[in-house]
C-alpha cells in the first residue's frame, strides 16, 4: 500500500495532535503575554523587594531549560501533594515560562522609550496605572513586535518538548504513527510541515500587527 | 538526596556537556561556512541553503531528533544515537549561526578589503588575518547568546534513550521515589552552566564594544 495513503489513512491522531499542539500554543501564547505585561506592570513600581523577587523569578526562567520546569510540575508537585495532568502541567510550565521572557523582551523595550513621553502624560494628568495602560503598553507592545515575534515561534517548538512528559500533540502522534506503520520519514515530515504552517502564520501575523501599528503612528515614537 | 544521586546527576550532566560541546564547536564553524557559501550567491545552492535555514528555524528540537534517528536508518545510514543527537543538535544551531555570521558578514566594512586589496593581499590571507577576527569579536556575543540556547534545548536527546542531566532525573525517581530533589539539583547544574555562559556573553559584549566606532 501507498505510504502516503497509510498516513491518509490514519489521519486522526495528526489531526488531534495538531488541534492539541494548537490549542497548548494558542493558550500559553496569551496568557504568557498578558503574564509578560502584568511582570513589566509590577516592576515599573516601588516596591523593591517586589521587583527584586521577580526580577529573580525572570532570572531563573531564563538560566533553566524548558523541559525542567515542565518536569517540576508534572513529576515534582504531586510530591508536594498536587497532582495535574500532563495537558495542564505542560500550559502552566508554557505561559510561565515564555511570560518571563516575554516580560524581559519589553522591558527591554521599555527601557528606550523617552523620558519626555511619561513626563508629558503626567503633565496631562494621567495618573500610574493609564500611563502604563494607555500610554507606555502599546509603544512598547508594538515596537517589539519581531522580538515577540521571535519568541512566539520559540514557544511554537517548546510545545514539542510536552510529548517528553506525555502530552499527545503533533510530535507524538507522528512517533505514535511512524511505531505503528514503519513509516517514519514521512509521518515526521508531515508533523515538521504541520509546525513549519504555524510559524509561516505566526510571521505573517506579526507582518499585519506591524502594518496596522505603523498606520495608526506607532513608529513615531 | 544522597551521594549516589548526585553521582548520578553529574554523570548526565557530563552527557549533556560533552555533546552539547561537540554540536557548539561544528554548528559555529558549519554556520560560518553556510554564511560564506550565501555570500557568494550561486543560483540553486543558495535557494537550498535558504530553504535549510528557514525549515531549521522552525522545526523543534525533538521532532528534528526523532526525525534522524528514526528515518536515516530507511535510506541505509544507521547511526548511533550519540551520532543522531549530535547531528540533529548541529543542524538546529548551524542554521542560527549561519544568520549570525551572515549579518557579520554583511555589515563588514568593504573599505578594509579594498585596502588590502591595494596592498596586494591575496583573498585567503585577508579573510585569515584581518576579516576572521574582526568578525568573530562581533559575532561572539550573538553566538555565545546560541550557545546557551543549544544547552536548554538538549533536553530534547532525552527522547531517543540518551540519559543527559534531565532524563537522569527520572531514573534517580524511578529508585528513590523522590523526584522532587532530582529535579531542583537538576535545574540548578544548568543554572550553573548557563550562568557561566551568561557571564561569558557578557565580558565578550564588553570586549565587542572596544571595536565600536
Amino acid at each position: 500500500m501507498n505510504e502516503w495513503s497509510i498516513i491518509w489513512q490514519s489521519r486522526e491522531p495528526f489531526i488531534s495532535g495538531f488541534l492539541k499542539t494548537l490549542q497548548l500554543f494558542g493558550i500559553s501564547a496569551l496568557l504568557g503575554l498578558l503574564l509578560g505585561v502584568v511582570l513589566l506592570y509590577l516592576l515599573e513600581g516601588q516596591s523593591n523587594w517586589l521587583r527584586k523577587g521577580l526580577g529573580g523569578f525572570i532570572n531563573v526562567m531564563r538560566t533553566v531549560p524548558f523541559l525542567i520546569l515542565a518536569y517540576l510540575i508534572y513529576y515534582g508537585l504531586p510530591q508536594g501533594g498536587l497532582r495535574l495532568s500532563a495537558d495542564l502541567s505542560g500550559l502552566i510550565a508554557l505561559t510561565l515560562y515564555h511570560g518571563a521572557y516575554f516580560s524581559e523582551i519589553l522591558r527591554g523595550q521599555r527601557l528606550v522609550i523617552p523620558k519626555g513621553l511619561v513626563e508629558a502624560a503626567q503633565a496631562h494628568g494621567f495618573r500610574h496605572h493609564l500611563v502604563f495602560l494607555r500610554i507606555l503598553l502599546p509603544n512598547v507592545f508594538m515596537s517589539s513586535l519581531p522580538l515577540l515575534g521571535n519568541q512566539l515561534i520559540v514557544c511554537l517548538k517548546d510545545t514539542a518538548f510536552l510529548c517528553i512528559i506525555t502530552v499527545r500533540e503533533v510530535t507524538a502522534a507522528a512517533n505514535s504513527v511512524q511505531s505503528t506503520y514503519f513509516i517514519p520519514m514521512k509521518a515526521f515530515l508531515v508533523a515538521i510541515l504541520l509546525y513549519w504552517i504555524i510559524s509561516l502564520v505566526i510571521e505573517y501575523g506579526i507582518r499585519y500587527l506591524t502594518r496596522f501599528g505603523k498606520q495608526r503612528g506607532f513608529s513615531h515614537v | 538526596m544522597d551521594l549516589k544521586a548526585w553521582l548520578l546527576l553529574l554523570e548526565g550532566a557530563w552527557t549533556t556537556v560533552w555533546i552539547s560541546g561537540i554540536a557548539i564547536a561544528i554548528g559555529i564553524s558549519a554556520g560560518l561556512l553556510i554564511a560564506i557559501i550565501r555570500r557568494q550567491a550561486i543560483p540553486v545552492i543558495d535557494q537550498l541553503l535558504a530553504l535549510y535555514i528557514s525549515l531549521a528555524r522552525a522545526t523543534p528540537l525533538v521532532t528534528l531528533v526523532l526525525f534522524l534517528f528514526l528515518s536515516l536508518p530507511a535510506v541505509g545510514i544507521n547511526l548511533d544515537k550519540h551520532v543522531a543527537a549530535i547531528l540533529a543538535l548541529t543542524l538546529n544551531t548551524a542554521a542560527f549561526n549561519a544568520e549570525i555570521w551572515r549579518s557579520a558578514l554583511n555589515n563588514f566594512s568593504r573599505d578594509q578589503h579594498e585596502a588590502a586589496q591595494a596592498i596586494g593581499m591575496t583573498d585567503w590571507v585577508f579573510f585569515r588575518r584581518i576579516m576572521l577576527p574582526q568578525l568573530v569579536t562581533v559575532s561572539l556575543p550573538a553566538l555565545v547568546n546560541e550557545m546557551s540556547f543549544l544547552i536548554k534545548g538538549s533536553p530534547a536527546i532525552a527522547i531517543i534513550g540518551l540519559v543527559d542531566l534531565t532524563r537522569v532525573t527520572n531514573r534517580i525517581a524511578s529508585v528513590t521515589y523522590d523526584p522532587l530533589y532530582p529535579i531542583l539539583g537538576a535545574g540548578l547544574i544548568y543554572m550553573l552552566m548557563i550562568g557561566v555562559l551568561v557571564k561569558a556573553q557578557s565580558l565578550a559584549e564588553r570586549h565587542a564594544r572596544r571595536l565600536a566606532v
